[in-house]
C-alpha cells in the first residue's frame, strides 16, 4: 500500500503501524512527532495505530529557527 | 540577575534566543551558552526521509535537559497551519504547553497576520497551550491577545531579520503600560544598544536570533546581548534622569581656584 510520507509517496510492504514505520526510518528513539492526516498521534499510541492506504503522514523534528 | 516569570515559571535570563541561521551546531551551542538564555526557540520541520537518523541534531546542541525549548510556528501563514505545527511541537517536547505563536502575513515583510494570529491564539489557549505571541506593535491588538489568555505578548520592534532596531518606542511603551502579562520585543534587534533600549523602555525581555547569528562573531555578540539586556533592565529599574534642554555642571561652583 502507498502512503504520503512528508509530502512524498512512500510504499509500505503491508499493513503497518506508526511504530513500524518509525522503526523502518530508524527513528524510534529520536525526538520526533508523528501526525496522520493532520491528527497528531501520541507516542504512546504508535504501537496500536494502523496506517491506511493513502494516509498522509508527517514526521517532524526540531531544527534551528527563530 | 533579575528573574522573570512566564506562565508561572521563573527564568533567570530575560534574553530569549532563536537557534536558526548559525554556521553549524557547534556555533549554535556556543552562542546559546554565551547568551545565558534559558528559553530557546526552534522550528518544527519535516524529517528528511533517508537522512542519517544518527546525525547530530539541534536538540543535541541545545538539550532539553538544560534549556526550555520553545516550539515556534515560523513559516505559517494561517491559523490552521500554526495550530497544527504547535500540536506537533507539543508532542515532540513531551507535552510541553509553552509555545511561540507566529502567523505571518507575507514573505516580503514577515509582518504578523493579526486576524489569523487572534484566531490561532483563541484555539491554542482553549487547547491548553501557554502562548507567547509574536504580534504587531499595536496596543489594542496586544491587549486583545492578552484578554484571549496569551501568557506573553511579543511585538516586533522592526521587521524580522532586518536588524533595524527599535523603530517605534512609543507604541512599545503604550503596550507595556497597558499589559499585565510580560511584554517581550521579538524581532528587529540589530545590536546591543537596541536590546538595551527595549529593556530601558520597560520590556520584560527580548527575543532575538539574527542579531546574534548574523554577527561577524556570533559568540561574542551573544555575550554582548546578555550584557545589554541586563544593563537595560538595571537602567529601567534605576530610573533614568530626566532629559532637559539646559546644561547642568557636575562640579560645584563654590571653592573654585580661579
Amino acid at each position: 500500500m502507498e502512503i504520503v510520507l512528508n509530502g512524498t509517496p512512500h510504499r509500505l510492504l503491508a499493513q503497518q503501524t506508526v511504530a513500524a514505520l518509525v522503526a523502518e526510518l530508524n527513528m524510534s528513539d529520536k525526538a520526533i512527532a508523528v501526525a496522520v492526516n493532520r491528527n497528531v498521534i501520541a507516542r504512546g499510541r504508535w504501537q496500536e495505530y494502523q496506517l491506511q492506504t493513502h494516509d498522509i503522514v508527517d514526521v517532524v523534528r526540531a531544527i534551528g529557527g527563530g | 540577575m533579575s528573574q522573570f516569570t512566564i506562565a508561572g515559571k521563573t527564568y533567570n535570563s530575560r534574553l530569549l534566543v532563536g537557534s536558526g541561521k548559525y554556521k553549524d551546531l557547534d556555533q549554535t551551542r556556543l552562542a546559546t551558552e554565551a547568551s545565558g538564555a534559558d528559553i530557546i526557540t526552534v522550528a518544527i520541520r519535516r524529517v528528511n526521509i533517508g537522512q542519517d537518523p544518527n546525525a547530530p541534531s539541534l536538540l543535541d546542541a541545545v538539550p532539553m535537559s538544560r534549556y526550555t525549548i520553545l516550539p515556534n510556528t515560523a513559516g505559517c501563514y494561517n491559523a490552521k497551519d500554526a495550530i497544527y505545527t504547535l500540536q506537533l511541537g507539543r508532542e515532540l517536547l513531551g507535552g510541553q504547553k509553552l509555545c511561540k505563536l507566529e502567523v505571518l502575513g507575507d514573505e516580503k515583510s514577515l509582518f504578523p497576520n493579526m486576524p489569523e494570529t487572534l484566531i490561532a491564539a483563541k484555539t491554542l489557549v482553549a487547547e491548553g497551550f501557554e502562548v507567547m505571541v509574536y504580534c504587531s506593535d499595536d496596543p489594542i491588538q496586544a491587549k486583545m491577545l492578552e484578554d484571549i489568555g496569551c501568557v506573553a505578548v511579543m511585538p516586533l520592534a522592526s521587521l524580522i531579520g532586518s536588524g533595524m532596531g527599535i523603530l517605534n518606542p512609543w507604541n512599545l511603551a503604550l503596550i507595556i503600560e497597558r499589559a499585565t502579562v510580560p511584554v517581550l520585543v521579538d524581532a528587529g534587534v540589530g545590536t546591543a544598544s537596541d536590546a538595551a533600549i527595549a529593556m530601558e523602555l520597560g520590556c520584560d525581555g527580548v527575543l532575538m536570533n539574527s542579531a546574534i547569528a548574523c554577527a561577524q562573531d556570533p559568540i561574542r555578540m551573544a555575550r554582548a546581548m546578555k550584557l545589554a539586556v541586563e544593563a537595560g533592565r538595571q537602567a529601567y529599574l534605576a530610573g533614568r534622569m530626566p532629559k532637559k534642554f539646559a546644561a547642568s555642571p557636575s562640579s560645584p561652583m563654590a571653592g573654585r581656584v580661579v
